[in-house]
């Protein structure tokens, strides 16, 4: 009898407090700096084009096997725009197999994907899952507007650094050359 | 079966059959997709039957198609409500075979995040099983305090259940910045939420009549079942792994282990509560201890480990969870065993239902506090 009315004192000092519950699709809340959403591909602005070089690592390392790319030859690297040689043609992730593990993120030396905040992409069509190059970068864009990302490793990754790094070994090479 | 094994009712001798009654796969008491076939003679349970694989998935099959790093991700889905205990199991296995150790930072960032890991657990047994005997209140409060925990997770993995967070050799990346006052806040309102529940629930009438004297099983019979974790020391038996085979960094810690009296449905309730206690308790110690340094063992990234075996096994809030790795020296391991504490645990449930009424049986499951995913597999 006396436990019972413990309980009850319990549960009546919550009843003037306020609720926690957060009522979801009317209300959202944050989500953590760290949160692993959907993965998304990042953009290299100082080249305008992705950091993707189609190296297929991720596609590889991936526990579901959910995605698939192809790339092809990058004709910004003949014209001395960008540093990278191949870069990414079609890039395809099925976002219904995706587990949201972070191994891609954790595979890739090219700074080329991250793990998004997304995570409400439900859509009324049947292949509405299916994300392509276009929509993962979209979701990049979104997620370096937001969290104000900057490249992990710019001397190799970001094409203005890179160019700017190769030009300058290649001027003191010559000054050497032109030395000796 | 002989010695004490209760006898089953197999052979009608008078001509009489028992009833069975057939519960699950879907029942909201079974937690999960389990089925038991129930023998009844009149309003007691004369025999059980547990039927089992409506959720296997294959992991311990799909592992040898994955590389170690993948396989973490599949260990992670076992026990879905302890994700980082086995996440920590299977690295240690790994470990074990590349002769690795974690740097001593990672190995304090694993035992915390283990330890609230199996408070959040505790917890959300303490709310569904109060659910299953009748308390409609406790699962209201543990869940909000589970909550906490999972926000905390989600600050430092990056994902609320399925962490991919522990890496063989170490953990992913190093803990943010405010991470111990975090978790210090994260154990101070835990601790007033166990309290509350503890008041809630513990000592209520209702709640005693439902559990008290309950599925009882002998120490000398669940130690002859297997039985590990809680529901061994329910039965007064103080075997706990991180005790009898320290690891990670449990024999710095200073813990007891609480253990029951009678082995019914409360002591194995009560053990737990106060584990939930005890683990904060160790939270809080690995936290002042935690040095800095690095959290990720110097070496390659991908594992390979040489051809051999290693056995690792560790305390989960189900109990004593093991894993046998078989490499045969390519990226892939050759076998994973899992020796899953639910599955063993389940061996006791036909001696703990042996007389006890219907309406008990589903107390006495909920008490095993059974998790599908890791039965299966």
């Amino acid at each position: 009898m006396i436990s019972g009315l413990l309980g009850l004192l319990t549960t009546l000092r919550w009843l003037f407090r306020k609720p926690v519950t957060a009522h979801y699709p009317k209300q959202h809340l944050p989500v953590q700096e760290r949160y692993m959403g959907f993965p998304a591909l990042l953009w290299d602005d100082t080249a305008a084009e992705p950091f993707c070089t189609g190296c297929m690592v991720c596609v590889r390392e991936c526990p579901t096997q959910c995605m698939s790319a192809q790339m092809h030859d990058n004709p910004k690297f003949a014209s001395g725009e960008s540093h990278r040689r191949k870069i990414i043609q079609t890039f395809e992730i099925n976002l219904n197999r995706c587990i949201l593990c972070g191994i891609c993120v954790d595979v890739c030396a090219f700074d080329a994907i991250e793990m998004s905040y997304e995570h409400e992409l439900s859509s009324f069509s049947r292949t509405g899952a299916r994300a392509d190059l276009g929509l993962l970068l979209e979701l990049g864009g979104r997620y370096t507007e937001t969290t104000q990302w900057q490249a992990t490793n710019p001397e190799k990754n970001v094409a203005s650094v890179a160019l700017a790094k190769r030009a300058a070994a290649k001027t003191q090479a010559g000054e050497a050359e032109g030395k000796a | 079966m002989e010695g004490t094994a209760a006898p089953m009712s197999a052979e009608p001798q008078t001509g009489v059959v028992d009833m069975m009654l057939n519960m699950g796969p879907q029942h909201p008491a079974t937690h999960g997709v389990f089925r038991m076939v129930l023998s009844i003679d009149g309003e007691r349970v004369v025999g059980v039957r547990p039927h089992i694989g409506y959720l296997h998935r294959g992991s311990e099959k799909l592992s040898e198609h994955e590389s170690y790093g993948q396989v973490i991700t599949l260990f992670d889905r076992l026990d879905y409500v302890s994700n980082l205990n086995n996440e920590l199991v299977f690295a240690r296995a790994a470990e074990e075979l590349m002769g690795v150790e974690a740097p001593e930072r990672a190995q304090y960032i694993r035992t915390i995040l283990c330890e609230l890991n199996r408070v959040a657990s505790h917890l959300l047994f303490i709310g569904t099983y109060a659910l299953d005997v009748g308390a409609m209140t406790p699962v209201m409060y543990t869940f909000r305090e589970r909550e906490r925990v999972q926000n905390l997770f989600e600050h430092v993995t990056g994902a609320r259940m399925m962490h991919n967070y522990f890496r063989i050799g170490g953990v992913k990346e190093d803990v943010p910045g405010d991470f111990a006052e975090r978790v210090r806040s994260v154990v101070r309102h835990l601790r007033e939420g166990v309290e509350e529940t503890d008041r809630l629930l513990t000592f209520n009438e209702v709640y005693l009549a439902r559990t008290r004297g309950v599925g009882v099983i002998s120490a000398a019979d669940a130690v002859s079942c297997g039985l590990t974790g809680p529901c061994l020391r329910g039965s007064g038996v103080a075997y706990d792994v991180r005790k009898a085979y320290p690891y990670e960094v449990y024999d710095r810690l200073e813990f007891d282990v609480p253990v029951g009296e009678f082995g019914d449905c409360w002591d194995r309730y009560w053990v737990r509560l106060q584990e939930c206690y005890e683990s904060l308790r160790m939270t809080e110690q690995a936290l002042e201890q935690m040095p800095d340094g690095l959290v990720m063992a110097p070496g390659r990234r991908i594992a390979r480990p040489p051809k051999g075996e290693a056995y690792a096994h560790a305390e989960n809030p189900r109990g004593d969870i093991g894993v046998f790795l078989v490499s045969d020296g390519t990226d892939k391991p050759y076998r994973v065993k899992v020796r899953p504490p639910s599955f063993c645990n389940l061996v006791g449930l036909e001696r703990m239902m042996d007389g006890a009424y219907v309406a008990d049986a589903v107390a006495i499951l909920g008490s095993l506090d059974i998790v599908l995913g890791e039965v299966d597999r």
